[in-house]
């Protein structure tokens, strides 16, 4: 139940971060160059990664579990330490502030006739690109816990959830706190990266399962005092200063 | 057969910017931190606390170096 839980809110969250950057885009699109191209870009976008998730995960429920928590579990830490390192630097320098797109990212407005080749290949890269991320971490977080219906769930549910409001309210959008979010994700690939990883290799951990429990503190913990040095260093103090 | 190399060139500095990122160096002190533990868990030693101990300083030695840059 715990596990199922963990799988559930890691992909939801991880979905999260990258939904937001991938919803103010192709909101972006379609307003300015209008729906009908936008939305068969994403759902083209969307059907890729469909493929890649369900392809991925029937290859690695087939491999024995030792070696494949020792790779995937090495790979989502590497991965997950540079969204921790991100999200140390980030919340450092702008606190909670959402996404902030500059003013190139905008697309041209689109007054032509026929299929905007354009708005396809924009909506679709956005989703593609964004959640190519989302599907690694679904696939290794799926396989690991033998849960990737759950991880899919927890992914799906995190884009339907940042659309909807995307679409009812389009700023709000932009003023999640993303840098947040991708910290806490960055946070739990590495605490489950390292756990899964050194199991894959052999090592008994102290107190089992609640090891987790210890390694996510233990990196709370690493976040909060980087968090304070690097905001320092923003500010221009220097210990001993 | 030019396009193929860099199609495959390409295809490789993709995986390595996704997986790897910005700075190679935690990335390689991941890596020597698991080849260190199989060494202590093949001599029977439960080296757990290795790999977390790499993770803190090396996030910190790179935080460091990325605000000087």
């Amino acid at each position: 139940m715990t596990a199922v839980l963990f799988v559930l809110v890691t992909t939801f969250l991880a979905s999260a971060v990258e939904a937001i950057e991938m919803v103010t885009i192709v909101l972006g699109v379609g307003a300015t160059r209008g729906w009908r191209a936008t939305l068969v870009g994403a759902v083209a976008g969307f059907g890729v990664l469909a493929v890649i998730v369900v392809v991925a995960g029937l290859a690695l429920s087939r491999a024995p579990i030792g070696p494949l928590r020792l790779i995937v579990g090495a790979l989502l830490l590497v991965f997950g330490l540079q969204w921790f390192r991100k999200g140390v630097m980030r919340v450092a320098a702008h606190g909670l502030a959402g996404i902030r797109l500059s003013p190139e990212d905008e697309p041209p407005e689109w007054t032509g006739t026929g299929f905007d080749w354009t708005a396809f290949v924009l909506a679709f890269k956005a989703v593609v690109l964004e959640g190519l991320e989302v599907a690694f971490i679904v696939v290794s977080f799926g396989a690991n816990t033998n849960q990737l219906g759950v991880a899919v769930i927890g992914g799906v549910a995190a884009v339907v959830v940042i659309g909807a409001i995307g679409l009812i309210l389009q700023r709000v959008v932009t003023r999640i706190p993303r840098s947040l979010l991708q910290l806490v994700v960055g946070i739990l690939l590495t605490t489950f990266g390292t756990f899964w990883s050194l199991e894959g290799l052999g090592v008994e951990w102290p107190a089992g399962d609640g090891a987790i429990l210890g390694l996510l503190a233990l990196y709370i913990v690493t976040a909060g005092t980087y968090i304070t040095i690097e905001r320092g260093r923003v500010l221009g103090f220097s210990p001993g200063r | 057969m030019r396009l193929i190399w860099s199609w495959i060139a390409g295809f490789g500095l993709f995986w390595y910017h996704f997986i790897i990122g910005d700075d190679w160096t935690v990335a390689a002190a991941v890596a020597a931190g698991l080849i260190l533990t199989a060494l202590f868990v093949s001599a029977h030693i439960n080296a757990w606390w290795i790999v977390p101990l790499i993770v803190i300083s090396m996030l910190g030695l790179s935080l460091r170096r990325a605000s000087k840059t």
